[in-house]
């Protein structure tokens, strides 16, 4: 029976959601479990941990990125996104998280926040996706429940709505 | 899903990675992750320590040469997608990128990684194979080359010595006035490792017959397999479907396909055969419309 011992925990810097946040881990930490278990920002979650399912997609500096396809020891550096960094105060919504409340974009919500954080960052890239756009952008990120179709709906209404944001307001 | 342990090290050049290398100790190179990192979380791949090349500047480049183009090969795949001068000088490799896992993993990914860590199916391997790319390493302080043909062993075996480290590929560069280029895959989802593929590119003559074609499958034998009875055959020639197929079904009569419980060898062959003959009708197509001189 092959029974390692674990090796050396390394001090990392991370920058999640604007913070600087250090932790001590063994590098074979993934970034996922990191985040999870050490910072506990549970937003991200842990589906296959292969890359296949999308749920523990986070932005890295902007980029939807499987947080466990990385470890945390490399990701030093890096400005790191996650679904609770999204909200822009307590209590309250982003755009794309009311939007999905809206069409139902959900139903376990297992792939919700990884599905909003690849949207957050196909909207910030391309204001105005097509219906195929949005799919092809979705497509690396399992849903066991919705059959994506109000997934998609939310994104194109979210899509919309920030379209609609900072356009100065016509006089009628 | 957790890997097996291991020590982790971050080399500021390509020197002192090569120098880690050359100790031994189990090491592995580590970029991206995007194809390790997997085989590592199923333990099929248990690395005692990672040499972390990602940040290494100078192996991040996209370089014109005098007869091709060099890329590093920690040149993120996402970058390669959104170069737009990629699709003027390595037509090829432009329309696979979008196929190349998905935007999520693109955006760690490297061309190098990808390469190196030699998935049957992995498009990038089947452009440099088709195109008859050159790999650069270095092993200690000697750079070293190899041709992508004699490159692929098997899946995820490369000829790379165990201590060396891939530094970047060469492709060759078409300087002929009529390119045009076809690729097509057949896979379970979007975005998913294929079950097979093919990649083509065709030079047109003035007469728009065939000056120079080449065409390579992936995803269907351990290797990325370049068919070149078929380049032969229609050299000289237009790329008409019926001449297409009878050469291809030809050249894919004696291989032996991968067989899973995905896609049988059998299936595997005939996907074979209609996405090579799709590619090479996609290739000749496009030169036809590509503009003279």
């Amino acid at each position: 029976m092959l029974i390692e011992a674990p090796r050396a925990p390394m001090r990392v810097e991370l920058t999640v959601n604007g913070e600087a946040r250090a932790v001590e881990i063994e590098p074979r930490t993934s970034l996922l479990d990191c985040l999870r278990e050490h910072l506990l920002l549970t937003g991200a979650h842990a589906g296959c941990e292969h890359g296949m399912c999308g749920a523990c997609t986070v932005l890295v500096d902007g980029a939807p990125t499987r947080s466990c396809l990385m470890f945390a020891v490399q990701a030093d550096g890096y400005a790191i996104t996650t679904i609770e960094g999204l909200a822009p105060g307590p209590g309250e919504l982003s755009p794309i998280q009311d939007a999905f409340c809206e069409t139902h974009g959900m139903q376990c919500g297992y792939c919700t926040p990884a599905m909003i954080l690849t949207a957050h960052a196909l909207l910030a890239d391309n204001p105005a996706p097509t219906r195929a756009q949005i799919v092809d952008a979705i497509s690396a990120n399992f849903c066991r429940c919705t059959g994506y179709a109000q997934i998609v709906e939310a994104i194109a209404l979210a899509a919309e709505r920030m379209r609609g944001l900072n356009q100065p307001v016509r006089e009628p | 899903m957790k890997p097996a342990p291991f020590e982790y090290a971050r080399p500021a050049d390509l020197d002192q990675a090569c120098a880690m290398l050359a100790a031994g100790d189990e090491a592995r190179v580590i970029a991206g992750g995007q194809s390790l990192v997997p085989l590592m979380a199923m333990r099929l791949a248990r690395p005692k320590r990672l040499i972390d090349i990602a940040r290494i500047s100078d192996l991040a480049f996209v370089r014109r040469e005098y007869d091709g183009i060099a890329i590093g090969a920690t040149t993120r795949q996402c970058v390669l997608e959104r170069d737009a001068s990629i699709g003027a000088v390595l037509p090829l490799l432009a329309k696979v990128m979008p196929f190349v896992g998905h935007a999520a993993t693109r955006s760690r990914g490297t061309i190098g990684g990808s390469l190196a860590n030699a998935d049957p199916a992995a498009e990038i391997s089947l452009v440099a194979v088709t195109l008859g790319a050159t790999l650069v390493y270095r092993q200690g302080e000697a750079s070293a080359e190899i041709a992508a043909s004699g490159f692929f062993l098997s899946p995820m075996m490369t000829a790379l010595p165990p201590t060396a480290c891939l530094t970047a590929a060469r492709f060759p560069f078409w300087r002929d006035a009529r390119i045009g280029v076809g690729f097509r895959e057949v896979s379970a989802r979007r975005c998913d490792f294929a079950f097979a593929s093919a990649a083509a590119q065709i030079a047109l003559d003035e007469e728009g017959l065939c000056r120079r074609v080449v065409l390579g499958i992936g995803a269907v034998t351990p290797c990325p397999l370049r068919l070149d009875a078929v380049a032969t055959a229609l050299e000289g020639r237009r790329a008409e479907e019926t001449v297409v197929r009878e050469s291809v079904r030809a050249a894919l009569a004696d291989i032996e396909p991968l067989s899973d419980l995905h896609a049988s060898a059998d299936y595997r062959r005939r996907a074979a055969t209609s996405v090579a003959v799709r590619a090479v009708v996609d290739a000749y197509r496009s030169a036809e419309s590509a503009h003279a001189g």
